[in-house]
């Protein structure tokens, strides 16, 4: 039973990862009906913004100009950090909508995608010329907040995980609202609906489209800070590797449902871990992605995508 | 007839390129060695200690060497393999017949070496990894060589170690199954542990793919097993990961390593976790003595740091690469009987007193030495703790 709790734990941490990154893509998709390859790079852009914040701020604590008990220091850097590390990353990835997609607008979706990955790998060998293949991570102060585990039905739980999980579905759940609930989230549904005709109607494409790299990028940076707390080092291509497994997520959660791809993130946090958890290791991804692969095959859009509006474009 | 045009055209550029190509090195005054390091990618910090040790060679020897009576201009050319195993191989083929290098030292980790030793063995171009300790990367192949132990050895000596250090007879392994350095090492040491325990007395045996980052599905199987300790032979990167993440899932009891952790990168990132743990490797810095002590004195004041293995290593293998070509007594200028000279020249080396002990190569190429188990102080430097030799 705990080894069981223990490994609900795992996933859920892992989950809340893939699902921060998977929103951006979804969201992406959703509206310009476009693969966005560089967002896994705007997610390691996000995670070295927080890492250069937090140091900032860090630094101004110890230089005396915002003096406060360190307890208290520590969760208003961590706090701050997020905020300002979400609030710049959109704007990362407003820059790679104006930049890169934009002049291609009407180009073949081809093309798009394939200025994805140009963007990407620009992102990530500009990071290794400008600050180095050293790897980073985030201050050891900062890291070890709540790190200490505490024992729960046999399960050793850190209270930085059940942070970690709580703020990325808080985050979900904000996005979720706005896409519902606001004009401008019903101007995105309505592009995801019909991406032709809406335009027409007088919704000012560009400025949805910007909207949307922004909100999505801004969640990356969440988790880039999630992923610096959990798994402490940061280096050019950690965006690669999260992002492509999140791209999945993104896809197994289905078009432009904010909560779908949010669940679908959880989901496949825990088919990797569980395949590890019970069937021998070496099989993990082989399995893990067999079983996305299937999910796939049954409901080829997603779990909560709608079906496709009538002009597809890839 | 447009056709057969074409194709005397493209025969004739052929044969001029080759002419020009074949002219450039004739005249050979200088000697050019190349180094196959990861400077991007994965691990680098090794990369830089690689780069670091070869130039401070370079250094030391005023840039020319003297072979026969004769002075030579020595020139590094170094090409990074970002640490992968396909621009490794690139890079071994740019450097041995697109720089006409003499010799080429490196690549260091096992992943790289394995497959470039094959390219160098296959364009008959001597080759000494410093870092590479699995057993491939020689095995049939005249051309390569090594400057450090073997997987073979290492596997043993750790479970030894462990045997007579802590009295444990359960031990977990996690390990990365898609690089060939860990693997190997896991293996030989679960052969080395049974021998010495019984079958099954591996409780856990765990692994991952390269870049994975999240362990603790694997780390709670270990835990779950009843594991009394973990052997992880995995890099620096991965090692402050994976501790962290042992001790956060409630892990507490000892986590032992391989020649890979000792990097000088490994205390940044795993900082007070991996204070008390115990690795094997080829040299311990803190408490060295006589030629070693004044090599870490120079490198740290040079570069700001203390030199980890890898930068030992490279400096051994640079000195090795040195004797064999003045031990080969001239350079023709024809590079295919000075690179077989070399590699005869290196295979007759014996008792080389390196910085990292004393070496003499076996008919595959790799020398006979002693591996030292370090003990990561409380002020993080690798302390010596005891040796184990052959």
């Amino acid at each position: 039973m705990s080894f069981f709790l223990q490994q609900v734990v795992n996933a859920l941490q892992l989950g809340s990862v893939y699902a921060l990154i998977a929103v951006g893509y979804s969201m992406v998709y959703g509206v310009l009906m476009l693969f966005n390859f560089a967002h896994g790079d705007v997610f390691m852009v996000g995670a070295y913004l927080s890492f250069f914040i937090s140091t900032g701020l860090l630094a101004l604590g110890t230089m005396g100009v915002i003096a406060l008990p360190s307890g208290v220091m520590l969760g208003l850097v961590l706090v701050l950090t997020l905020l300002i590390a979400m609030f710049l990353n959109s704007f990362v990835g407003m820059a790679v909508e104006r930049i890169g997609y934009r002049p291609l607008r009407e180009a073949p979706r081809a093309s798009a995608a394939i200025t994805g990955l140009m963007i990407g790998i620009i992102l990530e060998t500009g990071n290794l010329i400008l600050l180095g293949a050293q790897r980073r991570k985030f201050s050891d102060d900062l890291i070890s907040i709540g790190a200490q585990p505490f024992q729960l039905a046999g399960a050793s739980i850190t209270p930085k995980t059940i942070g970690i999980v709580l703020v990325s579905i808080l985050l979900m759940l904000i996005l979720h609202l706005f896409v519902r609930r606001s004009r401008w989230g019903m101007a995105m549904r309505a592009m995801a609906y019909d991406y032709v005709v809406v335009p027409l109607m007088g919704v000012p494409i560009n400025t949805i489209a910007l909207l949307t790299f922004g909100l999505g990028s801004a969640l990356a940076a969440a988790g880039g800070i999630s992923y610096g707390l959990a798994y402490i080092v940061l280096d050019p291509y950690m965006g690669v590797r999260f992002g492509w497994k999140s791209f999945v997520a993104a896809i197994l959660g289905g078009r432009g449902s904010v909560l779908g791809v949010g669940l679908a993130g959880f989901l496949l946090g825990f088919i990797e871990i569980f395949v590890a958890a019970f069937l021998p290791s070496t099989l993990r991804d082989l399995i893990a992605f067999s079983i996305v692969l299937l999910i796939l095959t049954f409901r080829p859009h997603g779990f909560f995508g709608e079906p496709y509006s009538a002009q597809l474009r890839l | 007839m447009r056709r057969s045009d074409l194709f005397r055209f493209i025969a004739l550029l052929l044969i001029g390129a080759f002419l020009v190509g074949a002219c450039g090195p004739a005249t050979a005054k200088t000697i050019k060695i190349g180094v196959n390091a990861p400077l991007t990618g994965d691990i680098p910090k090794v990369g830089e200690g690689t780069k670091y040790a070869a130039e401070m060679w370079l250094e030391d020897i005023g840039g020319e060497l003297e072979v026969g009576g004769k002075k030579y201009k020595v020139e590094l050319v170094i090409e990074d393999n970002e640490s992968k195993a396909e621009s490794a191989v690139a890079a071994a083929t740019k450097l041995i017949t697109q720089d006409e290098v003499l010799i080429m030292i490196g690549p260091q980790a096992s992943k790289q070496a394995v497959p470039a030793g094959g390219k160098a063995n296959e364009l008959e171009t001597p080759m000494i990894s410093p870092w590479s300790t699995n057993p491939n990367t020689t095995l049939n192949r005249p051309w390569v060589f090594r400057a450090c132990f073997l997987d073979p050895f290492q596997g043993p000596v750790v479970a030894n170690f462990v045997t007579e250090e802590f009295g444990f007879t359960k031990a977990g392994v996690l390990y990365d199954i898609g690089s060939d350095y860990p693997k190997g090492l896991a293996e030989f040491f679960k052969q080395a542990w049974e021998k010495l325990h019984g079958a099954g007395s591996v409780v856990a045996y765990e692994s991952f793919s390269t870049g994975d980052v999240d362990f603790s599905a694997q780390l709670t199987k270990i835990k779950d097993s009843g594991a009394e300790f973990l052997f992880t032979p995995q890099y620096y990167n991965e090692v402050a990961l994976i501790v962290k993440q042992a001790h956060q899932l409630g892990w507490d009891k000892p986590i032992v390593g391989s020649d890979s952790w000792g990097s000088a990168e490994l205390m940044n990132l795993c900082g007070d976790d991996c204070k008390g743990l115990f690795f094997s490797t080829h040299y311990a810095a803190a408490g060295a003595t006589g030629a070693t002590k004044e090599f870490i004195d120079r490198y740290k004041a040079k570069y700001g740091y203390v030199p980890d293995d890898v930068g030992a290593l490279t400096w051994d293998a640079m000195r090795i690469a040195q004797k064999a070509i003045q031990n080969c007594g001239k350079i023709t200028g024809d590079i295919k009987a000075d690179r077989k000279c070399v590699r005869d020249a290196l295979a007759k080396i014996k008792d080389f007193d390196g910085i990292t002990g004393k070496m003499t190569f076996t008919e595959e190429g790799d020398p006979i030495k002693c591996a030292v188990i370090v003990k990561i102080s409380d002020s993080g430097e690798f302390e010596f703790y005891k040796q184990a030799c052959p």
